[in-house]
């Protein structure tokens, strides 16, 4: 291929500036659009920003940290739990009845569906587990206890 | 590069590679498969449905990968005009589109018994269907490009604009909170045990390398579809010449 035009830039060579300050104006325009979703995209709120923006008291919200260790209350009824989900600087106290799933134990991630009510109690309908990015057998579990405490608490702050 | 702007040369590297790497493909993806499956202890929590990761993760790689390859094949088709980078683009379309379906089924196949739902609505679960999406619409506008005889530059420029979903999928889980975990494999750190990381990362190897022949297979395809097609527009015409 050889150069066109006066300025004698190759036209293979004009394409790639042209493309490349086009992908970077596009990836500028793509990240700046992700960064204003920051707060909207998330899929629920910290402990944390629920104390300090409390929702209206008939708006759902999702409200997602760390089951407390040693907070798992079951009610007299039998089917409702109360417990406390913490992410480290706020804590706030959830109810839920209903059956919890598989993997809703104390000091692991949850996220609660439902509404914060007049008390400061969040009232959920619905439970979901999290899993961190942790994979380990059962045998290694006690030996790491509190190591991925503290990488699932450093990932949720 | 321009070397393999002869298809004669580049068939001539894929008769021989392609059967190479269809045959390690599946021999490494099945053992890694059977390795992972025995082999691995259920997880403290998951237990034994965490060995979906043995699928789930290569899959979701490939998908974002095969969209990668085919931003890259766009740009070097825009800028250099390589012959063969449309092909290899249209090529790596389908099989990326298997994979981030496979990601989405296994996902929620996975989800159902770890969070206790088939889908949500958070930033990665949305952001790998909207993936899926744009290989649908990526597949039906390059071959009915490609039907139409019409150049395939607006097809490029849909595969290089739809690539900034890939870096907004790969961050998702940092960015916004979401029931989806955040990267267990990160450069040089890893959350996952050694006895489910080696079985993964030979699954990783054997499913990038089916990936690898399926995209071969379908340029060669693709080549000879164009072949043929060239054959019958010559024999027409010399028809027409012969009135």
């Amino acid at each position: 291929m050889t150069g066109q035009g006066n300025s004698g830039i190759k036209p293979k060579h004009q394409r790639l500036v042209l493309l490349v300050i086009a992908l970077v104006a596009l990836v500028g325009a793509g990240l700046l659009a992700a960064w204003a979703l920051r707060s909207q995209a998330s899929y629920f709120y910290l402990p944390s920003e629920i104390v300090a923006e409390a929702p209206a008291p008939d708006q759902g919200v999702r409200l997602g940290g760390m089951v407390e260790a040693g907070s798992i209350q079951t009610a007299e009824d039998g089917i409702t739990v109360n417990f406390i989900v913490g992410d480290g600087e706020a804590r706030v106290p959830v109810s839920f009845t209903g059956i919890v799933p598989a993997l809703f134990v104390e000091g692991s991630g949850v996220v609660a569906e439902g509404r914060m009510g007049a008390d400061g109690t969040f009232v959920a309908d619905n439970l979901l587990a999290k899993h961190d990015e942790n994979y380990m057998p059962r045998e290694l579990e006690g030996m790491s206890t509190e190591e991925v405490r503290a990488q699932v608490e450093a990932t949720l702050e | 590069m321009h070397g393999f702007a002869n298809p004669a040369r580049f068939l001539r590297l894929a008769n021989w590679l392609t059967p190479l790497l269809l045959v390690s493909g599946i021999v490494v993806t099945v053992g890694a498969l059977l390795w992972g499956f025995t082999s691995a202890p259920p997880d403290r929590l998951m237990g034994d449905s965490v060995k979906i990761l043995f699928i789930h993760l290569p899959v979701a790689w490939l998908g974002m990968g095969g969209w990668t390859a085919i931003a890259i094949a766009s740009l070097v088709e825009l800028v250099w005009r390589h012959p063969l980078a449309s092909i290899a683009a249209r090529a790596a379309a389908v099989p990326g589109a298997v994979f981030a379906f496979l990601c989405l089924a296994t996902g929620s196949i996975w989800g159902r018994p770890t969070w206790g739902t088939w889908w949500v609505w958070d930033g990665r679960l949305t952001s790998m269907l909207v993936l899926l999406f744009l290989y649908l619409g990526y597949i039906a506008l390059s071959s009915a490009l490609a039907r139409e005889g019409s150049s395939s530059r607006i097809a490029a420029i849909f595969g290089l604009v739809g690539a900034i979903n890939i870096p907004i999928i790969n961050r998702s889980v940092v960015w916004w909170n979401s029931l989806h975990q955040p990267p267990s494999l990160t450069m040089g750190n890893s959350a996952i045990d050694p006895v489910y990381l080696y079985p993964l990362l030979t699954a990783v190897l054997g499913f990038s390398l089916l990936f690898g022949a399926v995209v071969l297979m379908r340029m060669r395809t693709i080549l000879a579809d164009m072949q043929a097609e060239a054959r019958l527009r010559r024999k027409a015409m010399q028809a027409a010449e012969g009135i």
